[in-house]
């Protein structure tokens, strides 16, 4: 930051501040896993130790698989994840590239549409979208999930602002080649915007992959249940308290995007905090 | 192939899903506001504001609104500062930089309903980690979930959790902006360390950003709804009733969609209002660099 390099008690006083916060940021995944290793009698002993003294995670991570159909949810959340996407990328890309380098008349009402609509928490027209669902019979399908989603007026923000810093000259010289419009948004501006796809996808995927409100709505059906409401519907479907089995089944469900965390974190942190400006 | 048909193509789908799924739906929960909707009813009727004035004599309303607003007024100031002191003390030297970003940041992402399960476990009163930690120092044991005084301060705690990772990795953001010269300038008037540096460098400079961050931070607690449907179902005795947990049951437990409408035309003017402020400063920012 200042070049500067802190004195040395400053950097235990550092280091024993931030490993306080690394306890109460971690700890909580720490538990988990160990917990999900425990038998039973050990997680509910009167003395609390953090290493299970015998193996229970057999057991835990079999039931967590098999009383629910929990291979299933994960499934379901990956089908929807990447549907959701596919279809933002196929819907939205286009429409920054005409917001960002297209003169045609209602251009600026569409982008101001776009920015009022950045605006609407999803949250607030989730009961519209239901009983349009209801009345369409679209309610406890894939579609369902997914539909909802396919317009990301963020993605579209997002792109446009990536494309208006492409040069004019490469879609000129596209033109003159006689390229179709499509062909130049999938040949020439998609691969150009590359980093800004990357960082739109990791937060679209984290956002709907966690996401609970929407398909808690959506499907009552348990063949449709997505990870998180499959973990919650195990909580309410075991006895509420089988511990062991809950905490194997919340490892099974974050461990695919910790995973992915690990493997590209800065991506990661590129992709959610730019993203930053959606609420 | 460039004119209008092509233009078309470009943009109808987006146009279509945006009137469907994002206009359509906002202006429909306007319009149901002043309805007694109610699904699977044959026919609505129109009520002028009957809903809006039942709302002020809700109990249930009330609590609940004023839960979410000590629920923002707590999780917005504690994760934020907590947020830019974990900023500022990671950045501060390069030693274990990349683990500690990682660790603080790994709750922002890991699925939070699994967590919030995970939470509840460690709370419990009797075997949770937490209380026995507390045992071992004479406190307690507390019933986080279930004590009407502590379960909304619960619920706080792990929204900060949650948080101040988000806040943190926007501060760090904030911070390569801050020129380098600044820092030399300020050694050179004899302000070279610690709190004088961060007073006249560090906090100027990152003023816009800790708006924008307040305000982000604001928008995502109004929010909060996965740890209450799960952990609390708003008890006990509404103790931890929150607007968004208020209207998820109105609509889909009762059913009485119209009064929901309303109740959501509420959240959505604190939300709107919010995001007002953060489109300013985000324009701002933009304008400026």
């Amino acid at each position: 930051m200042s070049g500067v390099r802190p004195g040395p008690l400053a950097r235990v006083l550092r280091h024993l501040v931030l490993m306080t916060g690394t306890v109460a940021m971690l700890g909580p995944f720490v538990v988990m896993l160990m917990t999900s290793f425990k038998p039973k009698a050990e997680i509910f002993a009167p003395t609390f130790h953090l290493l299970p003294h015998s193996w229970g995670g057999t057991e835990n991570y079999a039931t967590a698989l098999t009383q629910v159909p929990l291979l299933h949810f994960l499934l379901n959340g990956a089908i929807v994840t990447a549907a959701i996407f596919l279809l933002q990328v196929l819907v939205n890309v286009p429409a920054a590239y005409a917001l960002a380098k297209r003169r045609f008349r209602g251009r600026d009402a569409m982008f101001a549409t776009v920015l009022v609509c950045l605006l609407i928490p999803y949250q607030a027209i989730a009961l519209p979208i239901y009983i349009l669902f209801f009345s369409t019979g679209i309610l406890n399908t894939y579609a369902s999930l997914v539909l909802p989603f396919t317009i990301s007026v963020f993605g579209i923000f997002l792109m446009r602002q990536f494309f208006l810093g492409v040069p004019d000259d490469l879609i000129d010289a596209a033109r003159i080649d006689g390229m179709s419009e499509y062909r130049i948004v999938w040949g020439v501006m998609a691969p150009t915007a590359m980093p800004a796809l990357v960082a739109f996808g990791i937060f679209s995927l984290v956002a709907h992959w966690n996401d609970y409100f929407w398909p808690l709505i959506a499907v009552a059906r348990e063949e449709l249940y997505t990870p998180p409401l499959g973990i919650a519907f195990l909580k309410q479907n075991g006895e509420g308290t089988a511990y062991g089995p809950l905490m194997a089944a919340a490892t099974i469900v974050i461990t695919p995007l910790v995973l992915a965390f690990l493997v590209a974190q800065r991506r990661f942190i590129e992709g959610i905090t730019f993203t930053g400006l959606k609420g | 192939m460039n004119g209008r048909g092509s233009l078309l193509l470009l943009t109808a789908p987006a146009l279509v899903l945006m009137a469907l799924f994002l206009i359509g739906p906002l202006l429909a929960v306007v319009a149901l506001s002043f309805t007694d909707y109610q699904l699977g009813a044959p026919s609505l009727s129109f009520v002028g504001i009957a809903n809006y004035l039942e709302m002020t004599e809700d109990e249930t309303v009330r609590i609940s609104l004023a839960n979410t607003l000590i629920y923002v007024g707590v999780v917005v100031p504690v994760s934020v500062a907590l947020g830019l002191g974990a900023a500022l003390l990671i950045e501060a030297d390069p030693s274990l930089r990349g683990f500690y970003r990682a660790a603080y940041f790994l709750p922002v992402m890991a699925t939070l309903i699994a967590m919030a399960i995970v939470w509840e476990f460690m709370l419990d009163a009797r075997f949770g980690a937490v209380n026995m930690a507390l045992k071992a120092i004479g406190l307690g044991p507390f019933d986080f979930l279930h004590d009407r005084k502590l379960v909304l301060f619960t619920l706080c705690g792990i929204g900060v959790w949650q948080s101040v990772g988000f806040n943190m990795v926007l501060f760090m953001a904030g911070l390569t902006a801050v020129p380098r010269e600044l820092y030399e300038a300020a050694a050179v008037d004899g302000a070279g360390r610690g709190i004088e540096r961060f007073r006249l460098v560090t906090w100027p400079m990152l003023g816009p950003v800790t708006l924008f961050t307040v305000v982000i931070t604001a928008i995502r607690a109004f929010q909060v709804f996965d740890t209450v449907q799960v952990l609390t179902g708003g008890g006990p005795n509404k103790a931890s009733e929150v607007l968004l947990h208020t209207i998820y049951a109105e609509a889909f437990n009762f059913f009485r969609n119209g009064y929901a409408a309303a109740l959501v035309v509420v959240f959505l003017l604190f939300i709107m209002a919010l995001s007002a402020v953060r489109l300013f400063v985000l324009d701002r920012r933009e304008s400026r660099s």
